[in-house]
């Protein structure tokens, strides 16, 4: 088996536009999430969001583009972009059979449908532009990424809601180490802020109208946030032989499913889940020093997931560090752990654990150290990022430093 | 029919069960409604007065709705739809 390395990551979110900008605010502690900018705003009970703001599409994208690239995909090819730049790699025609992408997105055109839907209903038109369905379709991200880098091996969509880009990256991942593909890029995006889809998440009655307090005894449910996250994963060998930066070693991957509740989470499942990362990677749980929480912010999800790590890491629960960077870009479902794997990229290169911010009062269900409100200094050499979605599927991802 | 028949009638319905099998006293526990429904039966609420409710799933006991037993929950939406008049 391949040993497998990441060796670019990109982004664009709340919190910056490139990976150096992001990890600068997470080290800052800062909050990305703000009043949210949007049409028939006053309909909405929900104001706020970890919205990109005064985003420009026609910065980055010629017009003709355009007509086919959803906002999701947008963020999408600006993050691939950012990881390849970072990598170094070429992708040459040689290459090109043998690299291929796994993405993560939970809703996929969002906007398109939301824009389009409302020209037929609303409007009442009859017609919409030709390109709607290649721009809405779920897929339609990792197609243009493909074509605009040229990647002709295994590329795939996949939808695992709040998981989809723990999959993702865990598929491309094993992808890799298996020998199917050299070279894989993996990751995830969601741009789900739009008002169809506010007003649909404000029917579950889980969304918080003034902050994401991760942990925190009073917590008020979770805020939204939109944007991508790439990373660039390829055999050690490859990269040593290319004379490449290594950013860490992927060692472990584990998925599991509740099998319970449609959207309550079930610390069972997540123990699994946790459990078998640790075996794939055969680390021991005192070997982790820092998890990245899914840290939704929600009652259920905070107090399960803490159970589950309680139980998952017995005493050393209490000695590991656990922060949810979701307080400060939101909650990007598809693309929340692709943004979020980038926090165990600074802990493990840079010795800085995110923090998480907006945390007041100490939840006795809660009680692990959670890296309340401001960054730490810290030497860890393996980290877990968690992800447990709604449907109860469950997606565990084990770092470790080189 | 009143306010307090049409919430029965509502959590009734969510329950699967006859009005008459849903007392004053009950919890919506009690009644077989989990999380989901809760979330449902509010909905179905703020569909039939047309009122919003303050409920947040997150901390149901710190919502100003209270929604302890049905007895309570008659209460709360009778006093939401004085308020809307």
């Amino acid at each position: 088996m391949n040993r497998v390395v990441i060796t670019g990551a990109g982004t664009i979110n709340a919190l910056g536009r490139s990976v150096p900008e992001t990890l600068q605010a997470m080290r800052e502690g800062q909050l990305g999430i703000g009043p949210l900018q949007m049409r028939d705003l006053d309909r909405l009970s929900v104001k706020i969001g970890g919205q990109i703001k005064n985003f420009d599409p026609e910065a980055y994208f010629d017009r003709q583009k355009l007509a086919l690239y959803d906002r999701v995909t947008q963020l999408t090819l600006l993050a691939s972009r950012e990881a390849i730049t970072q990598s170094g790699l070429e992708i040459t025609e040689e290459l090109s059979e043998a690299t291929g992408l796994v993405l993560g997105t939970a809703a996929g055109g969002m906007n398109t449908w939301d824009d389009n839907f409302r020209s037929v209903y609303e409007e009442g038109k009859n017609r919409v532009h030709p390109f709607v369905v290649p721009k809405l379709m779920t897929n339609a991200a990792a197609s243009h990424v493909s074509m605009a880098h040229n990647i002709k091996g295994p590329s795939l969509t996949v939808s695992t809601a709040c998981a989809s880009s723990n999959h993702a990256i865990g598929l491309a991942f094993q992808m890799v180490r298996s020998g199917m593909a050299q070279v894989m890029l993996a990751g995830g995006a969601d741009a789900m802020l739009t008002f169809g889809g506010i007003k649909a998440w404000e029917g579950l009655r889980v969304m918080s109208k003034t902050a994401c307090r991760p942990f925190s005894a009073n917590r008020s449910g979770m805020v939204q946030g939109e944007g991508a996250g790439v990373f660039v994963l390829e055999t050690y060998e490859g990269a040593k032989a290319r004379g490449a930066e290594i950013l860490a070693e992927l060692i472990g991957f584990s998925m599991t499913s509740d099998a319970g509740d449609i959207v309550m989470p079930n610390q069972q499942g997540a123990v699994r889940a946790i459990r078998g990362a640790l075996r794939d990677a055969r680390l021991d749980p005192q070997d982790i020093g820092y998890i990245n929480a899914h840290g939704t912010g929600t009652a259920a999800n905070d107090k399960t997931e803490c159970a589950a790590v309680t139980e998952a890491f017995g005493a050393h629960a209490q000695a590991l560090m656990m922060s949810s960077t979701k307080s400060m870009h939101g909650h990007l479902i598809g693309g929340a752990g692709a943004v979020e794997l980038l926090a165990c990229l600074m802990a493990l290169r840079d010795g800085v654990i995110a923090p998480t911010i907006g945390y007041e009062h100490p939840d006795s269900e809660c009680a692990l150290d959670v890296v309340p409100n401001i960054s730490r200094q810290a030497k860890v050499t393996a980290t877990l990022s968690n992800a447990f979605a709604f449907g109860g599927m469950n997606a565990v991802l084990v770092l470790k430093a080189i | 029919m009143s306010v307090k028949d049409k919430v029965i009638q509502i959590i009734a319905e969510q329950g699967l069960l006859d009005m008459a099998d849903v007392s004053l006293s009950a919890t919506l526990e009690d009644l077989g409604i989990d999380s989901l429904g809760v979330v449902e039966s509010i909905f179905a609420i703020e569909e039939e007065f047309d009122i919003e409710v303050p409920f947040n799933a997150n901390a149901p006991q710190e919502s100003e709705f209270d929604i302890s037993s049905v007895a309570t929950i008659v209460s709360a939406v009778e006093t939401l739809v004085a308020e809307q008049t």
